[in-house]
């Protein structure tokens, strides 16, 4: 066995692998606060709180109904895009032609609502959730013990991310997608409605934050506070990649992730400000952004 | 007009309250977190135990008029202080308990001495409390870091768990849990093989739990609170560290964050409290009339709140016995002088130093199968009687004792 | 686009700066008659964030700029100003200013990185890097963690007049308030406040008329961090404490929430925003489970149908400057 600054490289490769599993869920975070800031013109300060009603609705889902993992999987994002819908229609579309700070600083209300309701009636401390049976146990790679679940974290969010890439940068419905981010009222012109272009966009970004949180939930402590604090660990790494680019939010999602896991080996107690410092010298040296344009 | 609007929210807030001092009035604020993080540990949970005290006593007492009230100090220092305060102040409260969150407890504590009431700490930690920041107005109840450290580390290692690895949250109260107990561990024989210090309200801990694991040590110890606790379990399930024959020991957990985590994840992992609602028959009384009260489900009652209950009935015992509550540093005397003896913690005493005596016991969270009906969580491996399970008199600091 | 902040008039004519000192006066005549009604403690913890809301709206207001970050002046601010007060012994006024010194220092560092992106990205630089010290200031031992600094001396101003009275204090604070809040007023009317609202309103203009926008808004970016600092550290030495509260990222949104039922770009907006929210609070005190929800709501309908504010719908109803 050989080592790398003193850290045995078993450990090195168990980290790396590691560090995948955090970047999955920047990636999906990520990705969907850039799909809904390419339509929307808004940052979805909510976004937090909706990966944290996708985790309870797994939850809700198995103690109510009896349905388990695999289905919440399906119908949490469902049910969830479903109320990301109504908030654009009931409450967003009011504020396109307000700065786009206003949009900012009503998600974020939002956010307070969805938080202080669920921990009224759910309060603090979290809800149980249970691992789904067939995912159970793990490998042993020889390097490391990777438990299937967190394996499957990483196919998952890895699928989940290179479709929706496919779809807005490869397909027709995409093209209009991507079209009517350019010049809304041409693409209007052309019959196509952009409106509800826009609604079924916020439904689809919060449907993925949904999506993180039924993966979520069986590892991290579902509480009604599970967003509040990642959502600006989230924020960063936007900063970092750049909102102009669905492959780069995704990129810098899982290379975050990796890079986040091997601090927690060389210098632990600086792993959850690490992504802060990068963004700092990113700034310094490349403003907009790795993957971004310059806004 | 701003004016306008300006004065009458004046005369809402003030608007507070006009205490009339008939026979004896007393006046108990629960000051605690009722909105975020120690709302499932104390919260309304808390302010429904000192309202079932208030109508014990009352049954008994008929000539004492009980009144109990609750204020939200949102975990800021300064919003619990302005309330304490104005509690104090104009609202006529003669007694302030509870309080979770150490911070705010030690402000409370201070605005308490200075305006000669009473403390009685049930939600706060901080051994501090009882240490060099003693008052002679506070009480401190149910637990504190110091005993957490000390029962948990010498249970376990006297129990065969002599080597141990930490886990710790890197700030001030998981240094001082990691500190505390490493000592009680190596002083009972054990050996400290490593320690991980990871950030406040970290995610993901399987780098940290890799490192435990391959440390090869008998015990993790979980010298971090809340959120953090409650992800390190549960990913330490899904690493199969229990399974591998490696023990968890938490060294701050309540009966809420079990709950949270379902037995399935919790299963095997050891800690130390003070009470457990199915610990004797009088605490199964006890939980089903505050049940009943409480009116939802899926809570359980956490010795935080059997704390409030017992520290405001032995508080109104001090007060009936004196017949007054005017003066706070005569009923907390009063309240040292009383033997202790209430349903929840039995017999006990209330140290010079304001530091509540009573046994501890050492948990072990059971397995699945081995439960039988909803709540049947622990079994106890282990009790702590009174005069080992909290900091000797002599070596906490406090200037009452030693002055 | 509709951008933040309307100036709610245009013009300056003399009604409108006669509305202005009519106002002050009210304040005035409000701040002197205050401690007869109500708890001084809670005045002065209002004016404080008061005095805080209007640093935040210098920059919010009238440069067009989001900070999601404040909370980081105001809690280091107070950190520092409680340990030089504490540990250093310092008197209140120099403590105040050491704390004042760190807040404009960290607004320096921040504000540097900050300008280089605009609108949402700015917010979500500044909320990141404030999330950042808030971490650092959990682990530096100084801070003294989740029990933050307790107990901090008032001490004797000038080492002559002693603070431990209270209305003593009241009448520094409300000194320290309005020094601020002019301060503030006459920045917003000065040459250099006209280049940071031709800023807000077209910052290409700007540029191509051949100002240093990027200077303008470190500048205005350094001088609110630093009024913010003045705020927090007073508020250490009121209130005897300084906490994790103070530097943790929902204080940031609490200003924000104050400037915003105040009155966005009106220079009384910020500080009947800090009554009305912190009086909110304490009301709400019993009923502090809904608390989080009431804020969030308040958010909700003061974007979606009250974006001028308290004051600034005041102004606008009777046509004129507040």
């Amino acid at each position: 066995m050989f080592e790398i600054f003193g850290i045995p490289s078993q450990a090195l490769f168990g980290q790396l692998l590691i560090g995948l599993i955090n970047g999955s869920f920047y990636a999906l975070l990520s990705l969907g606060l850039a799909v809904i800031f390419g339509m929307l013109n808004i940052i979805n300060f909510s976004h937090g709180a909706q990966y944290m009603m996708g985790a309870f609705a797994a939850y809700l889902l198995l103690a109510h109904t009896g349905l388990n993992y695999w289905f919440a999987l399906v119908l949490a994002p469902l049910v969830v895009g479903a109320f990301g819908i109504a908030v654009e229609r009931l409450l967003l579309r009011w504020i396109y032609r307000l700065d786009h700070l206003y949009g900012l600083l009503l998600t974020f209300g939002l956010a307070l609502i969805i938080e202080g309701v669920t921990r009224n009636y759910y309060g603090s401390a979290g809800l149980p959730y249970a691992m789904p049976e067939a995912l159970r146990g793990g490998q042993n790679l020889g390097f490391m013990f990777l438990p299937n679940y967190r394996a499957w974290v990483i196919v998952a969010s890895l699928t989940v991310c290179l479709a929706t890439w496919f779809v807005i940068e490869r397909t027709r419905l995409g093209a209009y997608l991507r079209a009517a981010t350019e010049n809304p009222t041409l693409v209007n012109a052309f019959g196509i409605n952009v409106p509800m272009m826009i609604t079924l966009t916020y439904g689809f970004g919060v449907a993925l934050a949904a999506f993180a949180g039924v993966m979520a939930a069986p590892i991290y402590n579902v509480s009604p506070q599970m967003g509040s604090e990642l959502i600006i660990v989230v924020f960063a790494v936007v900063v970092i990649g750049g909102m102009g680019s669905i492959l780069g939010a995704i990129l810098t999602g899982f290379g975050l992730g990796v890079i986040e896991g091997l601090t927690k080996v060389f210098f632990p107690e600086a792993s959850n400000t690490v992504i802060f410092v990068i963004m700092a010298i990113v700034l310094l040296v490349r403003p907009a952004g790795l993957f971004g344009r310059r806004v | 007009m701003k004016k306008i609007a300006a004065l009458t929210a004046f005369a809402t807030i003030f608007a507070f309250g006009s205490a009339s001092a008939q026979q004896v009035a007393v006046k108990v604020g629960v000051l605690t977190d009722m909105s975020s993080l120690y709302a499932d540990v104390t919260g309304p949970g808390s302010f429904l135990a000192a309202r079932m005290a208030a109508a014990d006593f009352m049954k008994d007492h008929p000539d004492v008029k009980v009144e109990v009230l609750s204020g939200d100090h949102q975990n800021k220092a300064d919003v619990g202080s302005q309330i304490a305060n104005q509690w104090y102040d104009v609202g006529g409260v003669d007694m302030i308990i509870d309080v979770p969150n150490s911070g705010v407890a030690l402000a409370i504590a201070e605005v308490t001495r200075q305006k000669n009431k009473v403390f009685i700490g049930s939600g706060p930690a901080s051994s501090d409390l009882t240490g060099p920041k003693c008052s002679p107005n506070t009480v401190h109840w149910t637990y504190d870091t110091w005993m957490l450290a000390n029962g948990t580390g010498k249970a376990i290692v006297k129990t065969g768990g002599d080597t141990w690895f930490f886990l710790t949250s890197d700030y001030a109260f998981g240094h001082a849990l990691e500190r505390d107990t490493s000592a009680v561990v190596e002083a009972n024989g054990g050996k400290v093989l490593g320690k991980v210090r990871h950030p406040l309200n970290t995610n993901d801990f399987s780098s940290f739990l890799l490192q435990a694991q391959s440390s090869k040590a008998k015990v993790i110890g979980l010298a971090n609170a809340g959120g953090d606790t409650i992800n390190s379990i549960k990913q330490a399930a899904e690493f199969g560290i229990v399974k591998g024959g490696q023990n968890l020991a938490g060294l701050l957990v309540f009966a809420s964050d079990i709950n949270a985590l379902g037995l399935p994840t919790a299963q095997g992992l050891i800690f130390t409290e003070t009470w457990y609602w199915d610990l004797n028959d009088a605490s199964r009384a006890w939980t089903k009339r505050w049940h009943a009260e409480r009116n939802a489900t899926g809570k359980v009652p956490t010795m935080n709140m059997a704390g409030v209950y017992a520290g405001t009935l032995h508080y109104l015992k001090a007060v009936a016995a004196l017949k007054s509550d005017a003066d706070g540093r005569a009923v907390v005397a009063q309240m040292k002088k009383m033997p202790t003896d209430d349903p929840l913690f039995g017999k006990g005493e209330i140290r010079a130093d304001g530091r509540k005596l009573h046994p501890a016991y050492l948990f072990e969270v059971k397995k699945p199968e081995e439960s039988k009906y909803p709540g049947d969580f622990y079994k106890v491996r282990a009790t702590i009687p009174a005069n080992e399970a909290f900091r000797p008199l002599k070596d906490g600091g406090c200037p009452l004792v030693s002055g | 686009m509709h951008k933040l902040a309307e100036p709610t008039m245009r013009r300056e004519t003399r009604l409108a700066d006669r509305s202005e000192a009519i106002a002050f006066v009210v304040m005035l005549v409000f701040v002197a008659a205050a401690p007869f009604f109500a708890y001084p403690l809670f005045l002065m913890q209002v004016l404080c964030f008061a005095l805080f809301a209007c640093a935040f709206n210098l920059l919010i207001g009238y440069v067009g700029l989001l900070s999601f970050g404040h909370a980081l002046y105001f809690g280091w601010a107070s950190y520092v100003s409680a340990h030089a007060a504490k540990v250093w012994g310092l008197t209140p006024e120099l403590a105040i200013l050491a704390g004042t010194v760190a807040a404009a220092v960290l607004g320096l560092l921040a504000g540097s990185l900050a300008i280089r992106r605009q609108g949402i990205y700015f917010a979500m630089i500044t909320l990141a890097l404030a999330q950042m010290m808030f971490f650092f200031a959990l682990q530096v031992k100084f801070t003294g963690g989740e029990d933050g600094i307790q107990a901090v001396p008032r001490g004797r101003l000038f080492g002559l007049i002693d603070l431990a009275d209270t209305m003593t204090m009241y009448v520094v604070v409300v000194a320290i308030f309005l020094a601020g809040f002019l301060f503030i007023h006459r920045v917003i009317h000065s040459p250099f406040g006209e280049v940071l609202k031709a800023i807000r309103e077209n910052e290409a203009r700007a540029i191509s008329l051949g100002y240093k926008t990027d200077r303008y808004k470190l500048v205005a970016f350094v001088l609110s961090a630093t009024l913010v600092g003045v705020a927090g550290a007073t508020k250490a030495i009121v209130l005897q404490l300084a906490s994790l509260t103070d530097v943790n990222w929902p204080m940031s949104g609490e200003v924000v929430l104050m400037t915003l039922v105040g009155g966005l770009g009106t220079i009384f907006g910020p500080v009947v925003g800090a009554f009305v929210i912190l009086t909110m609070q304490y009301k709400l005190a019993p009923v502090g489970e809904w608390v989080l929800v009431i804020q969030g709501v308040i958010f909700v309908a003061c974007v979606l149908l009250f974006r001028r504010g308290i004051v600034g719908e005041i102004a606008a109803r009777l046509r004129i400057r507040l």
